[in-house]
């Protein structure tokens, strides 16, 4: 690329989260500090804290990828990102906060009183957190790789000995105002590029997004292909491409079709139709999985607590469903700008640099162009930061308190590096997939694991350990091995493919299903003390002694 | 130095969980409300059916607006092709105003909620009076 700013955006990024992570600790040395200030946070304040951590690297790069590969059916997407929070405000969030569990084990604890239950939801916890943790890893070395040319492994390896380092060394510990930062320059570093990008595509004279004969070249390029693939060419010829091979194409050339992204322009500007019965199905099962999901991840709970009560908690989810909501306008204007100016990758298949290389190839590389296009990589280093920095805290938590046993500073450091690495060792072997579909398994398996187990134990007196126990072994288990085996696994086709691939539609019902038979069947396991529970869940807090 | 070493012997671990752990283990609080048990029991039964039925009733608000999309779109394609201002109908309503859409689904359940929880409130605190 060339763009001498992106490289110093990126360390100025860092720098700066680190530093604020620094020097928010040194502010906040006392334990009553740390109970006691976070509660005087505002909701404004704790939402934008909580957004910040949750757009992530899917969010920023992967979403725009896959509209600009898939289209219209992928807005799915970003729809259930945002609607998460609606189900999570609606069922959980303030029942959550009054209930004074920290995280999920703690909840557990708390509601169903079983050390057991504890230590399952505590593996679930490290599952999901490590399974999110992957694809920010991916994302980082992408990015690097995409701007600086650096080896895939470089940037993957960077960011996550960074954020190890950072978060073992105690600098972003749930420090409010640097994941509030973190969400601002992640809306900024898409905002402002887009309506950029809008005007020039005004001023090209509006192109079309999806002219008739798909998509074309604007100008003459050389496309190196990095992934094996199989590309239809305009006249009807396959034609196998392997990673190295070198394309060359004039200006006004049609861009070749290649397999697996939305063939014809009207497959990826309409929804797919009554005859398409698996697409049909695998978007319902992704509309399932982001709108429970949200409440299951391990990163996103930690953050209720420094709500003051529970009406508070509320309003911040509110707050940050209407945060998270304008942020994910942006992605779309990427994906479908992306059509017009960089359809080169869709024959290369790195359709997740489409965010970061969309201000270079539109706007040119004068200096505005250039800008743009480090504040993009900004963003996205932002997003990488504060996603894993959210999750790898709160995964090295429960691995230091329930896996090593109450730990010292010393466990806590311990479990930060070995819950580092397992996700970097799975990121430098898994380049090949989606930033978001590996996002959306995650999520999958948070569906059909503790959004049961939370909507269930906040509203449902009748549950019981064992039943929680088993609904989250079954559900979780077959979500979970439904994604073990899509990554791992040979290669499916048909409804066994489409089932595995996006398994909630089936594991979501399941879980729930599950968990009410067996909680029904040992109703003698009922808590002695689900009543004062349930007082202390659902009513304000005005009414405590 | 000194201070410094004595500084860092001074720092305690605090497991967020112990703490609330000890809170709730140790004073045990009765409230008025645990104490009446049966009538207790029964208004705070009303308050979470009148919450879940709350929270329900707008989920089904969402499954049907957005849920029920994917499904219009399968059965009549040629909702799918008209277009606003040049724009796709799926893309307006997917990409821009389910947001919205999301965020005033939201604001009623607070507002509601907060209503219910106020109800609860006066109807507990009536009889101090």
């Amino acid at each position: 690329m060339g763009n001498g700013y992106v490289v110093p955006a990126i360390v100025a990024v860092t720098l700066i989260t680190v530093g604020i992570g620094f020097y928010g600790l040194r502010l906040a040395r006392t334990t009553s500090d740390f109970l006691v200030a976070s509660r005087a946070v505002s909701p404004t304040w704790n939402a934008a804290a909580i957004g910040g951590e949750y757009l992530s690297a899917a969010s920023f790069l992967g979403v725009a990828g896959l509209i600009l590969k898939h289209g219209v059916d992928v807005l799915w997407y970003p729809v259930g990102f945002a609607a998460g929070y609606l189900g999570l405000l609606l069922f959980v969030a303030a029942p959550l906060r009054r209930s004074g569990a920290f995280t999920l084990p703690d909840f557990c604890e708390l509601r169903l009183g079983s050390r057991r239950l504890r230590t399952l939801a505590t593996a679930f916890v490290i599952f999901i957190g490590w399974l999110y943790l992957v694809p920010q890893l991916q994302g980082a070395g992408l990015t690097m790789a995409t701007l600086t040319g650096s080896p895939y492994p470089l940037g993957a390896l960077l960011v996550a000995a960074v954020v190890t380092a950072n978060v073992a060394l105690g600098g972003m510990r749930a420090i409010t105002f640097v994941q509030a930062f973190q969400y601002w320059l992640k809306l900024t570093a898409l905002a402002v590029p887009a309506i950029f990008l809008v005007l020039q595509w005004q001023a090209d004279g509006r192109p079309a997004v999806t002219p008739p004969e798909g998509p074309t070249f604007r100008t003459a390029t050389t496309v190196v292909v990095e992934h094996p693939a199989t590309l239809t060419l305009p006249d009807g010829q396959q034609r196998q491409v392997r990673p190295g091979d070198e394309l060359t194409f004039a200006a006004g050339e049609p861009v070749p079709q290649v397999a697996g992204a939305a063939a014809d322009p009207a497959d990826w500007l309409l929804p797919s139709t009554e005859a398409d019965e698996q697409g049909l199905f695998t978007t319902y099962s992704l509309i399932l999985a982001t709108f429970l999901g949200t409440m299951g991840l391990p990163h996103v709970l930690a953050r209720f607590y420094t709500n003051p009560d529970g009406a508070a908690a509320r309003r911040t989810t509110l707050v940050v469903l209407a945060l998270v909501g304008a942020f994910y306008l942006l992605p779309t204007v990427y994906g479908a700008l992306g059509r017009i100016y960089t359809p080169h990758l869709l024959l290369t298949g790195e359709t997740d640099a489409v965010v970061l290389l969309l201000p270079g190839a539109a706007l040119g590389t004068e200096t505005t162009g250039r800008f743009l296009a480090a504040l993009v990589a900004a963003g996205a280093f932002a997003a990488f930061l504060s996603t894993s920095s959210g999750l790898l805290t709160s995964v090295a938590g429960v691995i230091s308190t329930d896996v090593l046993g109450r730990g010292s500073v010393r466990g806590f450091r311990l479990a930060t590096v070995l819950a580092g690495s397992v996700p970097t060792v799975f990121a430098l072997n898994v380049s090949g997939l989606d930033v978001s579909q590996v996002v959306g398994l995650a999520f999958a398996v948070a569906a059909s694991s503790f959004c049961p187990l939370l909507v269930l134990g906040i509203w449902w007196r009748g549950l019981t350990s064992r039943g929680a126990a088993v609904g989250v072994l079954v559900g979780g288990g077959s979500a979970g091995g439904a994604v073990l085996v899509t990554v791992l696994g040979p290669p499916l086709t048909g409804w066994p493919a489409t089932l595995l691939a996006q398994p909630a539609a089936w594991t979501v019902p399941l879980a729930f299903a599950v968990m009410v038979a067996v909680s029904t069947a040992t109703r003698r396991r009922v808590p002695t003390d689900v009543s004062a529970t349930m007082l202390r869940l659902h009513t304000p807090e005005a009414l405590r002694p | 130095m000194v201070a410094a070493d004595d500084r860092a012997s001074a720092r305690t671990r605090i497991v967020l969980a112990d703490v609330v752990r000890r809170d709730s283990g140790r004073e045990h609080p009765r409230t008025e409300l645990a104490e009446q048990t049966r009538v207790g029991e029964a208004l705070v039964r009303g308050l979470v059916r009148a919450q879940l039925s709350l929270a329900l009733r707008l989920w089904l608000v969402v499954a049907v607006g957005l849920g029920g999309l994917p499904w219009l779109f399968a059965i009549a394609p040629s909702v799918s092709r008209v277009t606003v201002l040049g724009v796709h109908l799926p893309w307006v309503l997917l990409g821009v105003l389910s947001f919205p859409f999301l965020v005033v689904v939201g604001w009623a359940y607070v507002r509601l909620a907060e209503r219910n929880e106020q109800d609860f409130t006066d109807l507990i605190q009536r009889p101090k009076r």
